[in-house]
């Protein structure tokens, strides 16, 4: 496969979700082959290039699939720090934050079941299954954005302090007798 | 074409101290063609919503409009007749008799409206046909899975000339796939000219709906529709 048909590929099984820039696809290439996971072919006389993955490839592939996703290797979460922060600067109405937050959740919700119904083919299945992650996803901050709001009723928060606390809380604990 | 509507909706619970608010003027309106999930937590007064949607309760103030006609004019026997005729609903169980078979099912509000068991059973068959239980209609309901008996609760709620259908939870007991399928045909039957109103406190369920319609404590919080493509926007504003 060379360059422009990977691109393809991945695209047709995410459904576009994440547009893979050809530049990027050429970059990694190049990581991949120094990195002997893969290796070029001779060009074809339309100019391409295709590449073939190499056993040590194949093996390093085996790995990826075989190794959950870490926690750890997810970006980290803009809304939730969003919501600690409105809650700690004075001024700001966290449940309207929440409320905003939520009527954008749902349209997104609305919009990804709305391609759902396009997607209904036995072909469709990896494209829906990417969806469906994106529904699920959006079903869980929709529950959470509903927790918060229901806990901001109970736990009316108090007004925040000027001073933040002076020392980590890490050093503290790291202070702690064992 | 406006199915139904409730106007200013009001419903309390006992008296004095002891009163309980459980909506506080909602207003609501769904179109022919329309579906609009109602959401919020346990005790925010969607089941009551649902309740007095169907005429199955009564507005403490306000009025509900079905097809043009305000409920609280009614008679009991004239509100039995128009809820028969007009109004199908689909529960989270308990949906079908189990006595009868999934025909009789379908068929039986149709002939308590009068309609002679031979018609009545043309339609039913043709309901179930619609939606895609063309084989089903000869067994009784503890012969079919619960997301088959989900469709036939579907197809009586959508049986001869009804077109508001009421659905309460109507995928709580199934599991993710059968109860996406049974949306997913309440979706088909609303786009083919049915108003429907679906209560959930599930948003992904939600999201099969054109709006979803928040509910706090008996009053409307939000109310989220789908993106406006933007040349419904230029049509809008010309």
């Amino acid at each position: 496969m060379y360059g422009y048909q990977l691109r393809a590929s991945f695209e047709e099984s995410t459904g576009g979700t994440w547009p893979l820039n050809i530049g990027q696809v050429y970059t990694t290439l190049t990581r991949l082959e120094r990195d002997g996971l893969v290796q070029a072919l001779p060009e074809s006389e339309a100019g391409q290039r295709p590449y073939e993955i190499t056993p040590a490839g194949r093996a390093d592939l085996a790995v990826w699939f075989a190794t959950p996703i870490g926690r750890g290797d997810r970006p980290r979460d803009e809304l939730a720090i969003k919501l600690a922060l409105a809650i700690t600067t004075p001024g700001v109405d966290v449940a309207v934050v929440v409320q905003t937050q939520r009527g954008a959740t749902m349209r997104a919700l609305q919009e990804f079941t709305r391609l759902k119904t396009t997607a209904a083919s036995a072909a469709d299945l990896p494209w829906r299954l990417v969806l469906d992650s994106m529904v699920f996803q959006a079903e869980a901050e929709m529950r959470w954005l509903d927790h918060c709001e229901a806990s901001l009723v109970r736990f009316k928060p108090s007004p925040p302090t000027a001073a933040p606390p002076a020392v980590p809380l890490k050093e503290t604990e790291d202070a702690r007798p064992s | 074409m406006t199915i139904i509507e409730l106007r200013q909706v009001h419903r309390t619970h006992g008296r004095g101290a002891a009163v309980v608010h459980a909506l506080r003027g909602v207003s609501l309106a769904v179109e022919a063609g329309e579906l609009v999930a109602v959401m919020g937590p346990s005790g925010s007064g969607k089941s009551t919503l649902l309740n007095l949607a169907g005429g199955l309760d009564r507005p403490t103030q306000g009025d509900v409009v079905v097809d043009g006609t305000v409920l609280g004019t009614l008679g009991r026997r004239a509100l039995a007749g128009l809820r028969r005729r007009r109004i199908g609903y689909v529960f989270q169980d308990l949906n079908l008799l189990p006595s009868l078979t999934a025909a009789e099912n379908v068929a039986l509000p149709l002939e308590l409206d009068g309609l002679g068991t031979r018609a009545a059973r043309r339609l039913a068959l043709a309901a179930l046909v619609d939606v895609e239980l063309p084989e089903h209609g000869a067994r009784f309901p503890d012969e079919m899975s619960g997301g088959q008996q989900q469709r036939v609760a579907i197809a009586r709620a959508l049986v001869g000339e009804r077109r508001l259908i009421l659905a309460d939870e109507p995928t709580g007991a199934l599991d993710s796939q059968t109860g996406e399928a049974v949306l997913r045909l309440l979706r088909t039957k609303v786009d083919a000219g049915a108003a429907g109103i679906l209560v959930t406190h599930e948003s992904r369920h939600a999201a099969w709906a054109d709006r979803v319609v928040f509910l706090r404590d008996g009053v409307v919080v939000d109310t989220s529709g789908p993106l406006v493509a933007p040349e419904d926007l230029l049509k809008a504003a010309s």
